[in-house]
């Protein structure tokens, strides 16, 4: 079992799900968060006070999925995520070792979808 | 000169002022998504800045100043308000200043472009918006308030009536912002992602401040504190209380719910709708005026939008284009002497000539405002460009065209 970490523009938000969803991947959890790579930020200014923001709005999806879906699933973000410019985001991939469903008790592979 | 009709109007002038800033900027604000909620406060705040300078240095001599001879124009007469003082002008108002009717005015040559600001929402470009406002204001608005409220106005004396502005304002700002967001094109993203308001509550806190407010635009059209200004007053009233009921029930019959957008939409229609009429129809009428906007406008929205796929943002053609032009035909029906004598009988009384002259309005100043609004933008957009940059306008309008944000996400 893997759990993809994907930073995405919020704009691409709703092609990276309709992209997961056409791979059979529905489940995930999704948060807005804030961001640095090498994109820079946008000057604002509050009466005459110059602030650089250096972070930028970004989504973060979270995606739990068995060995057979990280393929895919990642192809799917990368395909629908990509602009071309700097600031489309990131993909990180982490081994999981355990996923557990509330509802029912069940554990690992049974309960991640 | 009666101080209880002095009071009444600058009463009333403040009321309209409050209509743009903050009701239909917190209207407008709470509908679009949260990186564009300044760029929206900005545009109604500069607008009461700007259009205020305007009409007070030209705009209030072009409107309503001596006619030039045909019934198009005002003359430069009154430019810098010279002979706009503390007497009345006999003409518009007998019993209240000549300079309380004219910062009345002002309010509703405010408002009105303010009301474009919806259809173009989330993509225009500030220094080019601005630019394209007060030429508006100037071509557009300034030329229409003239023909049908200025005395020796074509409209005016052909005899058609428009009590506090379902023409000057509501249909002239409807139907220009058709123009607008047909020529300015769909929003990035448009029926791909979804287009949420942001805040609700400010829609809803925005809507019952116009609310407020329109009684001084409508009971204030009066211009004095009479009993035709109490008849303004409960029309308007009523109209509104009957339209935001029928779009609840019209919701709660299509999709089983009624929603708080959809009755406060139901409320400003009905606004809307009795403007024009709410001088010259009877309480009664004003019901049925009020249950048939938001029935019209329903339509408008839900359907023939969807079908023509323009991206009227928030609206305004919906709501003040088809309000506006229903209300203008409803006082041809509506009407009667035994409200407001200085009026007319409607089509209900026998009075199927005025029914004709209000349908003329309806014609007419579609096509002006439209046309004008055509040329305009086309001006504007090849000296200086309409629309923002696409990358601009997916990190929003509040960073990239006035550099800052309305919500932090961390401190």
């Amino acid at each position: 079992m893997k759990y993809i970490i994907a930073i995405i523009q919020p704009h691409k938000l709703e092609e990276v799900k309709q992209a997961l969803e056409d791979v059979e991947v529905n489940l995930m959890t999704v948060s807005n968060v804030l961001g640095r790579g090498r994109q820079k930020g946008l000057t604002e200014y509050y009466r005459g006070a110059k602030e650089v923001g250096s972070l930028l709005k970004k989504v973060k999806l979270e995606i739990a999925v068995n060995e057979d879906f990280v393929e895919p699933a990642v192809n799917a973000i990368v395909k629908s995520a990509r602009s071309g410019e700097v600031g489309d985001g990131k993909i990180f991939i982490l081994d999981l070792p355990g996923v557990i469903r509330i509802r029912t008790g069940e554990r690992g592979s049974a309960a991640i979808g | 000169m009666n101080s209880g009709d002095t009071a009444w109007v600058l009463t009333s002038t403040a009321l309209v002022m409050l209509m743009t800033i903050p009701g239909l900027a917190f209207f407008y604000g709470g509908l679009v998504r949260r990186k564009n909620v300044l760029s929206i406060l900005m545009q109604c705040f500069i607008i009461m800045c700007v259009i205020s300078l305007q009409w007070v240095l030209f705009g209030y001599s072009l409107a309503f100043g001596p006619d030039t001879g045909q019934g198009i124009i005002g003359s430069l007469d009154w430019a810098g308000l010279r002979h706009v003082g503390g007497l009345p002008f006999k003409d518009y108002a007998e019993t209240i200043p000549h300079s309380v009717f004219m910062i009345f005015q002002c309010m509703f040559a405010v408002i009105t472009p303010a009301l474009m600001i919806g259809a173009f929402a989330e993509r225009i470009k500030f220094s080019s918006f601005l630019v394209f406002t007060i030429l508006w204001a100037t071509f557009v608005y300034d030329p229409l308030a003239h023909w049908l409220w200025g005395t020796g106005g074509w409209l005016k004396n052909l005899g058609a009536l428009d009590f506090a502005g379902g023409i000057v304002v509501h249909t002239s700002s409807g139907v220009s912002a058709l123009v607008m967001c047909i020529l300015l094109g769909k929003r990035v993203g448009y029926k791909k992602e979804p287009f949420r308001p942001h805040n609700l509550p400010f829609t809803v806190l925005g809507a019952a401040l116009l609310w407020f407010g329109w009684f001084g635009f409508n009971a204030g059209s009066a211009l004095a504190a009479n009993d035709l200004a109490a008849n303004a007053f409960v029309a308007t009233h009523v109209a509104t209380a009957a339209a935001g009921l029928t779009w609840a029930l019209i919701e709660w019959q299509q999709h089983g719910k009624p929603t708080v957008l959809g009755v406060s939409t139901g409320a400003v229609a009905g606004l809307v709708a009795i403007t024009p009429a709410c001088g010259f129809v009877n309480p009664m009428n004003a019901i049925f005026i009020g249950m048939l906007v938001s029935l019209f406008c329903y339509i408008a929205i839900a359907y023939i939008k969807g079908k023509l796929g323009y991206d009227d943002a928030l609206d305004v053609f919906g709501v003040h284009g088809v309000g506006g032009m229903w209300g203008t035909i409803a006082t041809g029906i509506f009407a009667e002497k035994a409200v407001n004598a200085a009026g007319a009988d409607g089509l209900f009384l026998g009075g199927s000539h005025q029914f004709l002259v209000q349908c003329l309005l309806i014609l007419v100043a579609p096509v002006f405002a439209g046309l004008v609004t055509w040329i305009l933008f086309k001006v504007v957009d090849a000296l200086m460009g309409m629309r923002v940059e696409k990358k601009d306008e997916i990190v929003g309008l509040d960073l990239t065209q006035q550099s800052e944000a309305a919500y932090t996400v961390i401190e």
